[in-house]
């Protein structure tokens, strides 16, 4: 009897503990459009949430679900975390952002983060990173390094984001190679290996010898290691487990700073709804080391061009460029705005000279 | 637009390849149907069998003893479904539904340490003089083994089924169990072991995505494809040539589709994405006109005193 109660006692007591400790941490959450272990995009998001751990120690506790569809499972999660108790959620996948909005209406108190969307809150704020200038630095490689003069690119869904990749990734590489091609498919999954692979190898046939990913997996890695001769980058993730060939360099996405000075924010309460949008110069798009299969005035010429976009000196949409049909976008010496019409925030339109249309 | 830039043999080289890994898991749930069960865990035994067959020949150095142990996981996972469904009487589309869970969370658990790691090469048949005959040579003779033995499995299973006193024995079960319990068979026995076919087949249809077509290990890599099969199966009328002809459609449909759009075709991406699953319903569906149905037995649980 008496066991009973001192062992009630106990837990109470444990009990109490915990919620005490439980109101001075700082809860952050982490929605996740893939597995931890995809090696690209989600990966990298979780890398950032372990360095928030690692920056706060006991004063925060993080939380993450993997592998949400975008759509009305993302809003079950999210609410679900929302009343779980998080002071702040970042959601990471584009298609996250009606959930996000719908759910941060019904929670004003709790603060939401949403990637690489577009439509702003009170109590949301978003970010992206300016993945196009590293496209800029693909393109200027991968138009060099070509022999059969066509690139493939495996695009995921046809959102701004991706087509500003296509785009910057084609103009680059077109000024270095007038010659080369695009062949673009869209895979309509950010995560799905199998695809990725069978879309690589179909690249590959039809005479790819470059191919550019905007999914997540490192499948395509796999497939062009396979056929032998095809040059890769890493997406997201350094992917360095494929260099020095296939993978000749890679876009590293690195929200470890942004997911700190947030979760500060936060615990300060000095968090405000912002519209952040950083690239190469402020690190939050890296370029992974070239490797020795580019030719050294090759590496030396898109070493230089990083340089001008890190410093700002050059802008990876500089006019003059036409739209797909002929239609002037950017005159000579303009730069794209970010947004409005015509903006890089809503960019649903090819450059001349890509061939095919963008699914509507 | 270029279709010249398909090359037509390459296409039906990677078709076959791209319609393996659900050929396999397809023809292993047949076999689980028509003894009258019904395992929705093929996706839990898929990525199994992919993470055993993956991390077996890294740590082996040989693509064959992974096959075996992808089979041997598949196998041993699809057992404890037995266990739940035939001897604790559980209800099995629970069961199944449970088991593709504990599939992804086990294989994401036993692969932390295999992820970014390149496994052994599996060598491709290559016959002398065969392989090198112009289009029939890389359509027909120079795939790996496994392609092989999943076509034979067919045959096997047709056979099997068709002809052999076992295979009467197994399609009894799954049309009466009563009738074949009264009769001195022993339905439980006979439902193990249809399960344990059913595991092992789409343990090394998962080994074949995570060692063979991709090859490499990623979390959930599988993507569905186990749920495709358990479509498959219905639809082919639980026969098992459909079930080839199922797999290669979808398969092929798939792989052309992503050339097409390679070579600009000027279909909107969203008809062609959504063909592979239209075409092959389609076609299956008109081809099950003929009244042919389901195990009259199937998914219902059996209990000899009952």
């Amino acid at each position: 009897m008496k066991l009973t109660k001192i062992l009630t006692g106990a837990t109470l007591a444990l009990g109490l503990a915990t919620t005490a400790m439980a109101q001075d941490k700082t809860k952050v959450g982490f929605v996740y459009v893939g597995p931890v272990g995809d090696g690209g995009w989600t990966y990298e998001h979780n890398k950032g949430r372990l360095a928030v751990e690692e920056a706060f120690g006991d004063k925060v506790e993080t939380t993450f679900v993997e592998n949400v569809p975008e759509g009305a499972d993302a809003e079950r999660v999210i609410t679900q975390m929302a009343l779980q108790g998080a002071d702040l959620i970042f959601t990471t996948s584009f298609g996250y952002m009606d959930p996000t909005i719908n759910v941060a209406a019904k929670f004003p108190d709790v603060k939401f983060e949403h990637a690489t969307g577009y439509k702003q809150a009170d109590n949301v704020s978003i970010y992206s990173a300016r993945f196009y200038e590293g496209r800029a630095v693909q393109g200027h490689i991968a138009g060099q390094m070509t022999k059969t003069n066509t690139i493939g690119y495996i695009a995921s869904f046809p959102i701004p984001e991706v087509i500003r990749g296509i785009n910057s990734a084609y103009i680059h590489a077109k000024e270095v190679n007038p010659d080369v091609e695009f062949k673009i498919i869209w895979a309509y999954t950010w995560f799905d290996p199998a695809k990725e692979a069978d879309a690589a190898t179909a690249l590959i046939e039809q005479g790819a010898d470059v191919i550019l990913q905007h999914t997540d997996s490192t499948a395509p890695q796999a497939a062009a290691q396979t056929a032998g001769n095809v040059v890769t980058f890493g997406q997201a993730s350094d992917m360095s487990e494929y260099a020095p060939f296939p993978r000749v360099s890679s876009i590293i996405d690195d929200w470890a700073p942004y997911y700190i000075a947030r979760t500060q924010a936060v615990m300060d309460g000095t968090w405000e709804s912002v519209s952040t949008w950083d690239g190469i110069g402020a690190g939050m798009v890296g370029i992974g080391e070239f490797s020795d299969a580019i030719p050294a005035d090759v590496a030396a010429s898109a070493m230089a061009l990083k340089e001008s976009l890190a410093d700002g000196s050059y802008h990876a949409f500089t006019g003059p460029l036409n739209k797909q049909d002929g239609s002037a976008w950017l005159a000579e010496g303009e730069t794209a705005a970010d947004y409005g019409d015509g903006g890089l925030a809503g960019m649903n339109f090819y450059l001349e000279g890509i061939e095919g249309s963008i699914p509507q | 637009m270029d279709l010249s830039a398909i090359n037509p043999v390459l296409l039906i080289a990677s078709l076959m390849v791209a319609a393996t890994p659900l050929l396999l898991a397809g023809i292993g749930e047949l076999v689980v149907e028509k003894s009258g069960v019904l395992n929705l865990g093929v996706e839990g035994m898929m990525i199994v069998g992919a993470i055993c067959g993956f991390a077996i020949s890294v740590e082996s150095g040989s693509p064959f003893v992974g096959l075996i142990a992808a089979m041997v996981g598949g196998a041993v996972l699809s057992l404890l479904f037995a266990f739940l469904t035939q001897y604790a009487l559980a209800n099995q589309v629970a069961s199944g539904l449970a088991l593709t869970l504990f599939g992804l969370g086990l294989s994401a658990l036993m692969g932390q340490s295999y992820v970014g790691i390149k496994p052994p090469a599996m060598a491709k048949l290559d016959i002398p003089v065969l392989s090198d005959i112009p289009v029939l040579g890389p359509i027909l003779f120079s795939h790996d083994p496994v392609l092989y033995v999943g076509i034979a499995i067919v045959a096997a299973t047709w056979a099997f089924l068709k002809f052999s006193r076992a295979g009467l024995i197994l399609r009894a079960v799954g049309e009466s169990h009563d009738a074949a319990h009264a009769l001195g068979y022993n339905v439980i026995l006979v439902r193990c072991l249809a399960i344990m076919f059913g595991g092992a087949c789409a343990g090394l249809g998962g080994a074949y995505i995570s060692l063979i077509r991709v090859p490499q290990w990623t979390e959930g890599m599988t993507a569905g494809i186990g749920w495709i099969a358990l479509a498959l199966v219905v639809f082919a009328s639980w026969k098992p040539w459909r079930v080839l002809l199922g797999a290669y459609l979808f398969g092929g449909i798939s792989v052309l589709q992503l050339n097409l759009q390679a070579a600009g075709v000027a279909i909107p991406v969203e008809y062609l994405a959504m063909s592979p699953y239209l075409i092959t319903i389609l076609v299956l569906v008109i081809m099950s006109a003929d009244k042919s149905s389901a195990p009259a037995s199937l998914g219902r649980s059996f209990h000899a005193s009952q």
